[in-house]
This record gives C-alpha cells, structure tokens and sequence, in this order.
C-alpha cells in the first residue's frame, strides 16, 4: 500500500508541474488549473489510503468546514476584492503548515525533523498574520498607509534575535514545550512587524512575496513530516511567488530590501517643483475631443477598482471604436493592488485580453496616440520618474502618456497619489483634468456618444 | 546507505530550478491568476495535515492535524475555484 501512495505522489508532482506549464498561457491556462487541481485530488486520496489513519471523522469535518468556507468566498467574491481574498487564502494556507510543524512534534525526533519543525511553524506564522494585516490593508479594514515608529528597527531585531533563540533552544531541549511557544507567538507578532511597514502602494510586492512563503512553509512542513509531495508543490509555489516577487521590485525599480523596509512614501518630503496650471475639463468638451480621434489608449489603475468602473469603461471603449478609432489598454505591472489585478477586472467586463498591452509594448506608441485616458492611476504615470532626479520614483519605468497629443486625467481631486508624490503630469500643457468618480465621468462620455 | 533527508533536500533543490522555468515566462495578463493556482496548491499541507488527524489519539497533535485539515481545505477548494472564476473570463478578441 504504501508504494501505492508514494507513486500516486509521483503522478500527482508531476501533473503539479505540467499544470502549472499551461497555466502560462492564456489558452491553456483553465486546462492547466484542472490539471491542477486534480493533481491535488490524487494527493489527497492517496494521502487517505495511510494505513496509520485509523480515524476518518475529524479528516471528514475539517474537509467539510472547509470545502464550505472556501467554496462560499470563492463563488461570493467580487472581482475588485480579489487581492484580498488571495491575500486570506494564503493566510489559511500558512496557518496549516503551522499547525502541521506544530503537531509532527514527536518524543525523540532527529535534530534534523526539530529544525524543520521550527522552519515550519516560523514561515507559516509569519505567512499567516502577515496575509492578515495584507488582508486588513487591501480591504481597508485597517489604514493602508505605512506604520512607522521610532525604534521599529530595534524591536525587530530583538524579534528575530528572541526567534532565533528560542529556535536554538528548542532544538536543544524540545522537551521543553515552552520553547516552541516562545517561536510560535514571536512568529506571529514577527509576521504583522513585517507587513505594517509597508505601505499600500507596494502590496503587489507583499502579496506575491506572502504567496512565495506559504509555499516555502507547506514545504518545510513536508520535511517536518517526511513527505516528498508537500516539498516537491511547496517550493514550486515559492519559487513562482519569488519570480512574481521580482517582477514586481523591477517595475518599481527598486530592490525587496527598500520595499520590505523603508515604509514608502511616508515623511518623504517631495521637492518637486511644478510648474504650470491645473486646466479641468467638463465630460462635453471631453467628448468632442474623443469623437475626433482615431487612436486612444486607455490606462486603468486602482482608481478603476475602487470605482468599479471596468464595466463602463468597456462600454466606452466599444463606442470609441464603433466610432472608428482604435482602442488599447496599458497596463503597468504594478498598477492596482496585486499582480495581473487590472487584467482580471477587465477581463471580467469583457475586454479581450489581446487588446491589452504591457507597458514596453505601449510606449513605442504613445506618440501616435490621439487621447490617453488615464482613469485612476497616478505614481505608475508620473513623468517625474523620468525627468526629476530628486523624485522618490525617479528610474522607475511609467507609461508616457504625457507623450499623446491630449492626455484626459480622471480622478476624484487633487489629493496627490498613494505614494503621497506631486504628479507634474497633471500641470502639462496636453493634459486635462476630468474631476468626479471615475464611473460617473466614463458613464457621461458614453451617454454622449449614444 | 544514503539518509533520506539528502534526497528530500535534492528532490527540493531540483524543484526551486524547475519552478523558475515553469514561472519565468508567464505574461503580466496571467499574474493573478497564476498567484491563486500557485496559492490553490500551497494548500498542499492538506496532505500533511491527514495523517496527523486520523491518528486516533485524542491528543493535542490530532487536534492540531484536524484544524489544519480545516484550514488548508480552504486554501485548496477556494484558491482553484477563485483561480477557474477568473480564468474562465480571459477571452481572445473574436474576429
């Protein structure tokens, strides 16, 4: 029986990998999550045939608890939540691998199993009340901004030096159980230390960073345990989560290390000096504007999420090109709250995702574009980050729309971006300020050109 | 004999390099949707979580193994079922 499961592990690893290959493209991608998801079946099921399981019922309500719980967040969430909901997810999946170092626990294991056991529960507790305050900012449950206090440094380091103690403690004598609480509660006050620094702007960072770490701690919960199917899906999550993590710091042009500790944007003063005139336009004028022109690239940002305006802004696009003009989509890597997340609420309004393009390949033509409409994005078009050393974001790559001939800016007033720095977009010659929620302003235009 | 912490620790090495090239060329359209699959099968502790709650013990080693079946059951059935969601509304410009 028990070549049985290990080869069913050896099935289901390798449907893992090959679902997760045509996960990377967007034909294959649903394909590919099947494949997935059956892969995990596989595990499953083998994992029940353990001949060391002599009791089913608490295996059966913890699947019933949660097949519930997940299966109702997953149908009843809505798409503009899903940062947060990927970010809750994680939690849970981090919190598991805890519990699982936690209980493989045993009289006289091997120093080896101790170490991992204390990896475990460490990633996994951090992973879990990081994914919780993640959670807490992205829903604005607690204030996204970054929280800094003086002295932050010095307790974190007493944080890690208690961890690493009471790691080295513990390994030394796991009979004292009071070890492993020790490492188990600075853990998780480790994990909220480390995300509270962070401000919201950088979350596509922190996300994809948590989602790297529940993989890590599923995977040190299979050394804990001894089992090659937890190691083999855990660290291709985390080496996905490090990849996606990278992605991210190179679109903001800045290292993890400045994003993980330098709280962003908070007491940053901006020296920027702006020069020119906030020159506001009314949806009318806006919209004989638009009539006239033949190319129009359209930049979402958060702005479009919290505005829920995907919808509306389809239904413009589709006028503009029954109207003859071609339409396409930037979209920058980092722009909304966690990787990919314009390209989902697209999506979901409908908008093939052939017509949206990645900032290098809109760039090249922004200077034969008529009108960018910029709807609720800020820092991730600010040309001080081309033009102004002094700038906070200065290297930072950004969509140039203020090469178009006209550039329509919506957004709600004048207060300055998430990152709290001057826009001098905003004050360019080309540019027009189209005040009012976003899905107001768009729904406007499109009253006009029907 | 070899000890099996070394192969667990090879089979680990070989699988962050696969997973680097499995990763490295998906298009910015798929980032969230790969996040979610990837944390779908995070949940992979579920298969951990087992054995540790049908030991029949009645100890604090099965309760914890039980709540972790819980919780990592809500990362699997609510990560690939988010992950279908929003997949199955990526659609190609119909010509």
């Amino acid at each position: 029986m028990d070549n049985v499961i290990q080869f069913s592990y050896v099935i289901a690893a390798a449907l893992f990998i090959f679902g997760l290959k045509q996960l990377g493209s967007p034909a294959t991608a649903r394909r590919g999550n099947m494949i997935s998801a059956v892969a995990m079946l596989i595990a499953i099921v083998a994992a029940l045939l353990d001949q060391g399981i002599v009791e089913y019922q608490w295996i059966a309500i913890g699947f019933l608890v949660g097949a519930i719980i997940g299966g109702l967040a997953a149908r009843l969430v809505q798409m503009t939540s899903m940062p947060e909901m990927v970010a809750l997810f994680n939690g849970f999946g981090g919190m598991a691998s805890l519990l699982v170092g936690w209980a493989a626990l045993a009289p006289g294991s091997a120093t080896f199993t101790l170490v991992t056991i204390i990896l475990s529960i460490l990633i996994g507790g951090v992973t879990f009340t990081g994914s919780m305050i993640a959670y807490g900012k992205l829903s604005e449950r607690i204030g996204s901004g970054a929280v800094l206090f003086s002295g932050q440094q010095v307790v974190n380091s007493l944080i890690v030096l208690g961890i690493l103690g009471g790691a080295v403690m513990f390994c030394l004598q796991p009979e004292n159980i009071n070890w492993l609480y020790l490492v188990v509660a600075l853990s998780l006050v480790f994990g909220v230390m480390a995300v509270i620094p962070i401000g919201g702007a950088d979350m596509p960072v922190v996300i994809s960073l948590l989602n790297s770490y529940s993989g890590l701690a599923a995977c040190a919960a299979g050394f804990a345990v001894n089992n090659n199917i937890l190691i083999v899906a855990g660290a291709l999550v985390g080496a996905s989560g490090i990849i996606l993590t990278q992605i991210m710091c190179k679109a903001m042009n800045r290292s993890l290390a400045n994003v993980l500790f330098s709280g962003f944007g908070s007491g940053k003063t901006d020296t920027t000096a702006v020069e020119g005139e906030i020159k506001p336009i009314t949806a009318d004028d806006a919209y004989y504007i638009l009539e006239a022109a033949s190319n129009v690239a359209i930049i979402p940002g958060y702005g479009m999420a919290v505005a829920q305006a995907q919808h509306v802004v389809k239904e413009l696009a589709e006028l503009l090109e029954k109207n003859g003009a071609e339409v396409n989509f930037g979209i920058h890597p980092v722009a909304g709250r966690m990787p990919g997340h314009m390209n989902v609420l697209l999506a979901e309004a409908d908008v093939p995702y052939d017509q949206l393009l990645e900032m290098d390949d809109i760039n090249p033509r922004m200077e034969n574009v008529d009108v960018a409409i910029v709807i609720g994005a800020n820092d991730v078009v600010n040309p001080a980050a081309r033009e102004n050393e002094g700038s906070p974001i200065y290297g930072m790559p950004v969509i140039n729309v203020d090469k178009a001939r006209t550039v329509f800016v919506l957004k709600r007033s004048m207060a300055s971006g998430f990152a709290g720095i001057e826009n001098p977009l905003f004050y360019k010659d080309n540019t027009r300020m189209l005040f009012g929620d976003a899905k107001e302003s768009i729904s406007s235009l499109v009253r006009e050109f029907s | 004999m070899i000890p099996a912490e070394v192969f667990l620790t090879f089979i680990l090495m070989l699988t962050i390099f696969l997973g680097f090239e499995l990763i490295n060329k998906v298009p910015a359209t798929l980032h969230t949707p790969l996040m979610s699959g990837a944390n779908a099968i995070s949940g992979i502790t579920v298969v951990g979580a087992i054995s540790l709650a049908g030991t029949g013990e009645q100890d604090i080693s099965n309760w914890l193994g039980a709540a972790a079946v819980g919780l990592a059951t809500i990362n699997v059935v609510g990560g690939y079922m988010v992950t279908d969601r929003m997949l199955a509304m990526f659609k190609k410009k119909e010509s």
